[in-house]
C-alpha cells in the first residue's frame, strides 16, 4: 500500500476550499495552515499562462522530517503516511528546517503539525477532507500499488511533475499538467 | 488566498509562544498515551450531530450538513450528497461557513438610536421594545403617508418573511439590489428573445457542454457552485473555453481562446460573430426557421459588422473572431454563450445579453443538451393566509414610465422615491433593509446618503454590524443560517428539488430568527391573522405535507427529489414549441423592445474611455468571498483579508509603483478611497485598466477584523450609467487613478 494524492492543474481554480476543509476537519487553529495555494503567472500580457497548485506535506519516501526527528515524533505509517505524534515532539522545529517544501508550522500549543494526509479519514475509507470536498474535482487520491485506483489511472493518462525533484525525497504529491 | 508567505511569517510570530506552551506540555502528557493525545486533536469522532441546512453565504443555496459538538458548537459543514447545487462538495464560502457562526463581532442584542442633543448612540434594548417602537413607528409613517411609503431592501432568507409582513402591512415595494445592481439586465435580455428569464441558477447545460463562452465571467473566482463543478467536468471531457475579459481570469488560464478585448467594447464583438455565424452559414438553419422571429432582419442589421469592422473597436484581430465563431458553430448545438450574472456594466447592458441571447439562438443551443435545459422547479402552497390589500401605488408609479422593462422593482428606483423633491408624488418614508449592506452594494453615495438622511424610520435586520446598520434607528440581530429554520429552498434545476434549513444550535446571545420578528411586528401591527401559525415549524410542516413529505423527513434527509412536471429537459428533433414571446417565436428582431421605442436589435454605442493618467475601474469576486458579507469571517478573512488593486507592469513602472505598496485610488470625479489599497503587479491585467475585488474597505470599526483592510469599489462608483431599459445601474465607466501619499482631508471630500 502506498497513499498518493494527484491534483490536476488544468482543473485547480485555486478557491482555497481544500485549504478551509483542512481547517475545519482537523482543527487547524485560525492564522496556520496544513495546506495551501500557490500560484504561479508566466509571459505577460497577453500571452499568459497561469498555474494554480494546492500544496501540502508530500508524504516522501525518502523524508527528511522523520531522519532528523531526534525523539522519532515524525514517523511513517502503513502507506506511506508521514505523521507528527504530538506528545513525543519537543517543538525543536529540526524538520520544519529539514523540509523542502516548507510543509510544517509550529503549532501553538507546542508541537509542529502538518497535513496528515487524514489519515483518521483514510483508515476508515474515507477521502482526505481536502479531496471530497473539492468543488473541481481536481484531486485524486489512493493507492499506487494498486494499478486500477482512481490515482494510478490519473497518473497513468496524464503528463505530471513533482515539486523540487533536486531534493531527491521522492514526494508523493503530484501535479497533472 | 492563503499563500505560503503568511503561513511563513505567522508561524515566526507563533514560535514566541512555543516555550510557553511546552512548560504545561509534559504534564497535559502524563495520563494518556502520545497516540491518544494526538488523536483526540483532530478527531471528533462519532461524537458530531449532523442537521441538514442550506447556505446563506451566497445566492447558490448549497444544502449540506453541520457538524456540532455535544456542547452545541459548529465544527464543519459537509455538502449534501443529494444536492445537484453542490453533488456534496460546499465551495470556499460554504465550508467556511463555520465562521459566520463564530464570529465574535455579531450582533447579540436589538439596539435602539438614541440621543442626548448632541451625540447620537445606540442602547440595548428589549425584543419587546424594540419590535414595539418598529411597529408604531410603521403605523404613523403608514398613517400620515399610506402603508405604501414603507419600503423593504433585502437579500436572501429574511428578505421573504419581512416581504410577507410588508404586503399585509399594503406595500409591495419590496427590492433587492440583485436585481438592477446585478443581474436584472440579463433577466430582461433573455426573456426579450427566449419570453422567459433566466433565474437562479441558471438552466446552462455546462456539464455536456463542448464549448462554454464566458463574457467577462469568472467562473472559478465566482464560485457558483454547480457551475464550476460542472465547467471542471467539461474541461475534463474536452470542451472548448472561450473567454472574452481585459483580465486573465482564472477561466481565462483555463480556455482554449482568451480574447482579452478592450473593455467597454463588447456589443461591438457579439455582433461580428453574428455576423461571422450569419454570413458563413454557421447557424443551425432547421432550428432558426422553426423557432425564430426576425431572422431576415437581423441579417440586414449586421451586415456591415464585420471582424474587420469589430476589431478597431475592440482590438481582438479578425481571424480570431472568425476561429472563435467558427468553433462555437462547430460544437452547435451543445454551446453555451453564458449570460453571466453581475452584468450591469455600462447601461446598454440588456442589449448586450440580447446580443448573447442572439448567437444562442442561432445555434441552436437554447433547449438543447449542452445548451440551455428547461429547468423545473418544486411548487409547494402557501401557508393559508387571508388575501394581501391592494396597494394605491407601487414602485414602478414613482419612475413615471421610466425603465418599462423591469421585471423587479429598482432598488436604485426605490432609493431615489425616497428623495424628497417639490411635487414629488409618491414618498418613501421608512425603511426595512434585511440582509443587504447598502453602502457597499449601492453606486452613488451620495444620493443614498441623502435618501437615508430624508427618511422618517430606518430598520435593520442583519447578523454583522454593517455599514448601513450604523444608520439605523432600530437594529434587529438576527441568528445566523444555522442557528434557525427558514422556508423552504425550491430553486430549480434540472429535476425539481426541495431543501430544508433548521437549527443546528441555540441562536447566539438574543439572536432571533427572521420569521419570529415578523410575525411579532405583524401581531403588533394587527396582521395576526397573516400569522395564524404557532412557529415556522409548523408551516414548513404543514407545506411539506401538501407534497407527500413532511418535517421530520426532512429532518433525516435535507434534500429531496420529485418528479418533472415540466416536460422533458430538451426539445425533441423538431418538436412544435411555443415560447413566451408575442410571436411564440424566439425573437431576434424583439417586438416587446420595439413596442417600447427601444433598439429591437443591439447596437454597438462607443463608452468614454479613461483620460490620460486614469484607469478603468474593473471589479469583480475571489472565490472565497461574497459581497461585503464575508470579509470580516474568521475563517474566509484568514484565506484573504483585505483586496489588492492589479496593475499592470507597464503601467506599474510608469508609476513607480511596487507590489504590495500601499496606494489611495481616486476617481475621475475627486473621490478618493476612504482607506489604502496595496498594489499587485501583474500581467494579468490590460494596460488600461485596473481590477479589484468587490466588497472590502470597510468603514465600521465593529468589524474587528475587516475594518480598513482595503478598499472599496462602491465608493469609487460616482459615475453610473442607467439602463434606460430596465434601470439597471452601470458601475463599470468609472477610471481611477492612484496617490501614493494619503491624502490631505480636503481632498479626500
Amino acid at each position: 500500500m502506498r497513499y498518493a494524492m494527484a491534483i490536476d492543474t488544468r482543473k485547480c481554480v485555486g478557491c482555497s476550499d481544500c485549504v478551509i476543509a483542512c481547517q475545519t476537519e482537523n482543527n487547524v487553529p485560525l492564522g496556520y495552515c496544513r495546506d495551501w495555494i500557490t500560484e504561479t503567472v508566466d509571459g505577460s500580457y497577453p500571452n499568459v499562462e497561469i498555474e494554480l497548485r494546492s500544496e501540502r506535506c508530500n508524504h516522501c519516501d525518502n523524508s527528511p522530517c522523520v531522519r532528523c526527528c531526534p525523539t522519532g515524533a515524525s514517523h511513517i505509517v502503513e502507506g506511506g503516511v508521514v505523521l507528527v505524534e504530538h506528545g513525543l515532539c519537543i517543538g525543536c522545529g529540526a524538520c520544519i528546517q529539514s523540509c523542502p517544501y516548507d510543509a510544517r508550522y509550529s503549532h501553538p500549543e507546542g508541537w509542529v503539525d502538518k497535513c496528515t494526509f487524514c489519515n483518521h479519514r483514510v483508515t476508515k475509507g474515507e477521502k482526505p477532507a481536502c479531496v471530497s470536498v473539492c468543488p473541481t474535482k481536481c484531486m485524486y487520491f489512493g493507492d499506487l500499488d494498486d494499478p486500477d485506483s482512481e490515482i494510478s489511472n490519473a497518473l497513468k493518462n496524464r503528463k505530471h511533475k513533482v515539486l523540487a525533484p533536486e531534493a531527491g525525497t521522492k514526494p508523493h504529491i503530484f501535479y497533472l499538467i | 488566498m492563503k499563500t505560503r508567505r503568511d503561513f511563513i511569517k505567522i508561524s515566526a510570530a507563533g514560535s514566541a509562544g512555543i516555550a510557553l506552551a511546552g512548560g504545561g506540555y509534559f504534564s497535559v502528557v502524563k495520563g494518556s498515551s502520545a497516540a491518544e493525545k494526538t488523536k483526540k486533536l483532530y478527531d471528533y469522532g462519532s461524537s458530531l450531530k449532523r442537521t441538514p441546512t442550506y447556505c446563506e453565504i451566497c445566492f447558490w443555496n448549497c444544502a449540506g450538513w453541520a457538524y456540532t459538538t455535544e456542547d452545541g458548537k459548529i465544527v464543519k459543514i459537509i455538502g449534501n450528497e443529494n444536492d445537484p447545487h453542490c453533488n456534496g462538495r460546499l465551495c470556499t464560502r460554504g465550508t467556511g461557513g463555520v465562521g459566520m457562526w463564530s464570529d465574535s463581532d455579531r450582533l447579540k442584542t436589538p439596539l435602539i438610536r438614541v440621543s442626548d442633543g448632541e451625540k447620537q448612540t445606540y442602547r440595548e434594548a428589549s425584543w419587546d421594545e424594540a419590535l414595539t417602537l418598529v411597529a408604531t413607528k410603521m403605523k404613523e409613517i403608514a398613517g400620515k403617508y399610506g402603508p405604501e411609503s414603507v419600503a423593504l431592501f433585502n437579500h436572501g432568507s429574511a428578505g421573504h418573511h419581512f416581504g410577507h409582513l410588508l404586503k399585509a402591512f399594503g406595500s409591495s415595494n419590496i427590492t433587492a439590489p440583485s436585481y438592477a445592481q446585478c443581474r436584472g439586465p440579463r433577466e430582461v435580455g433573455f426573456a426579450a428573445t427566449f419570453g422567459v428569464g433566466l433565474g437562479s441558477p441558471e438552466p446552462t447545460d455546462i456539464r455536456d457542454t463542448r464549448c462554454l463562452v464566458l463574457i467577462g465571467s469568472h467562473l472559478g473566482e465566482n464560485m457558483h457552485n454547480s457551475q464550476v463543478q460542472e465547467m471542471s467536468d467539461a474541461i475534463d471531457k474536452g470542451a472548448t473555453i472561450i473567454t472574452v475579459d481585459p483580465r486573465f481570469s482564472v477561466a481565462a488560464s483555463k480556455s482554449k481562446f482568451w480574447l482579452p478585448i478592450k473593455p467597454a467594447t463588447d456589443i461591438a464583438l457579439l455582433l461580428a460573430w453574428i455576423n461571422v455565424i450569419i454570413n458563413e452559414n454557421l447557424y443551425d438553419k432547421s432550428y432558426v426557421e422553426k423557432y425564430t422571429y426576425g431572422f431576415d432582419e437581423l441579417k440586414n442589421h449586421v451586415a456591415a459588422f464585420t471582424p474587420e469592422w469589430a476589431y478597431g473597436i475592440t482590438t481582438i484581430k479578425p481571424d480570431i473572431i472568425r476561429k472563435t465563431a467558427r468553433e462555437m458553430a462547430d460544437a452547435a448545438p451543445s454551446v453555451i454563450v453564458h449570460p453571466g450574472r453581475h452584468v450591469t456594466w455600462y447601461g446598454d447592458d440588456t442589449q448586450r445579453t440580447r446580443a448573447i441571447a442572439i448567437i444562442n439562438a442561432l445555434l441552436g443551443a437554447y433547449g438543447r443538451r449542452g445548451g440551455f435545459y428547461f429547468k423545473d422547479s418544486m411548487s409547494v402552497p402557501e401557508f393559508p393566509s387571508p388575501e394581501y390589500p391592494k396597494p394605491t401605488w407601487n414602485w414602478r408609479d414613482t419612475l413615471k414610465g421610466k425603465y418599462p422593462l423591469a421585471g423587479l422593482a429598482i432598488a436604485n428606483g426605490l432609493v431615489e422615491a425616497s428623495i424628497p423633491e417639490e411635487g414629488k408624488e409618491h414618498l418613501i418614508k421608512a425603511w426595512i433593509v434585511a440582509g443587504t449592506n447598502l453602502p457597499l452594494t449601492m453606486p452613488h453615495k451620495d444620493t443614498l446618503m441623502k435618501a437615508i438622511q430624508s427618511l422618517d424610520f430606518m430598520v435593520v435586520v442583519d447578523t454583522m454590524p454593517m455599514e448601513i446598520t450604523g444608520y439605523a434607528d432600530v437594529i434587529l440581530p438576527e441568528c445566523t443560517y444555522l442557528e434557525r429554520y427558514d422556508d423552504l429552498r425550491l430553486s430549480p434545476n434540472r429535476e425539481p428539488y426541495i431543501a430544508l434549513r433548521m437549527p443546528a444550535t441555540q441562536p447566539y446571545a438574543e439572536t432571533k430568527p427572521a420569521w419570529w420578528m415578523a410575525k411579532q411586528i405583524g401581531e403588533k401591527l394587527g396582521l395576526s391573522s397573516f400569522f395564524a401559525f404557532k412557529d415556522i415549524e409548523e408551516v414548513l410542516d404543514w407545506q411539506l405535507k401538501q407534497v407527500g413529505s413532511s418535517l421530520e423527513e426532512m429532518q433525516r434527509v435535507g434534500v429531496k427529489k420529485f418528479d418533472r412536471q415540466a416536460g422533458p429537459l430538451y426539445l425533441a428533433d423538431g418538436e412544435d414549441y411555443e415560447f413566451h414571446t408575442n410571436t411564440g417565436k424566439i425573437e431576434l428582431y424583439a417586438t416587446e423592445m420595439a413596442a417600447n421605442g427601444f433598439d429591437p436589435m443591439p447596437v454597438y454605442t462607443a463608452h468614454p474611455e479613461p483620460p490620460d493618467g486614469f484607469y478603468r475601474l474593473i471589479y469583480g469576486r475571489a472565490p472565497m468571498h461574497t459581497f461585503s458579507r464575508t470579509s470580516n469571517n474568521p475563517n474566509l478573512h484568514d484565506l484573504q483579508k483585505e483586496n489588492h488593486v492589479w496593475i499592470n507592469p507597464k503601467v506599474a513602472d510608469l508609476w513607480g509603483l511596487k507590489t504590495e505598496q500601499k496606494v489611495w485610488l481616486q476617481n475621475q470625479d475627486g473621490v478618493v478611497s476612504k482607506f489604502p489599497i496595496k498594489v499587485r503587479v501583474t500581467e494579468r491585467i490590460r494596460w488600461d485598466s485596473v481590477y479589484m475585488v468587490h466588497g472590502f474597505g470597510h468603514s465600521d470599526p465593529k468589524l474587528s477584523r475587516a475594518f480598513g483592510r482595503g478598499a472599496s469599489d462602491s465608493d469609487l462608483i460616482t459615475n453610473v450609467m442607467v439602463d434606460p431599459i430596465m434601470g439597471g445601474t452601470g458601475m463599470r465607466g468609472n477610471f481611477v487613478t492612484f496617490l501614493t501619499e494619503e491624502p490631505g482631508k480636503e481632498a479626500a471630500l
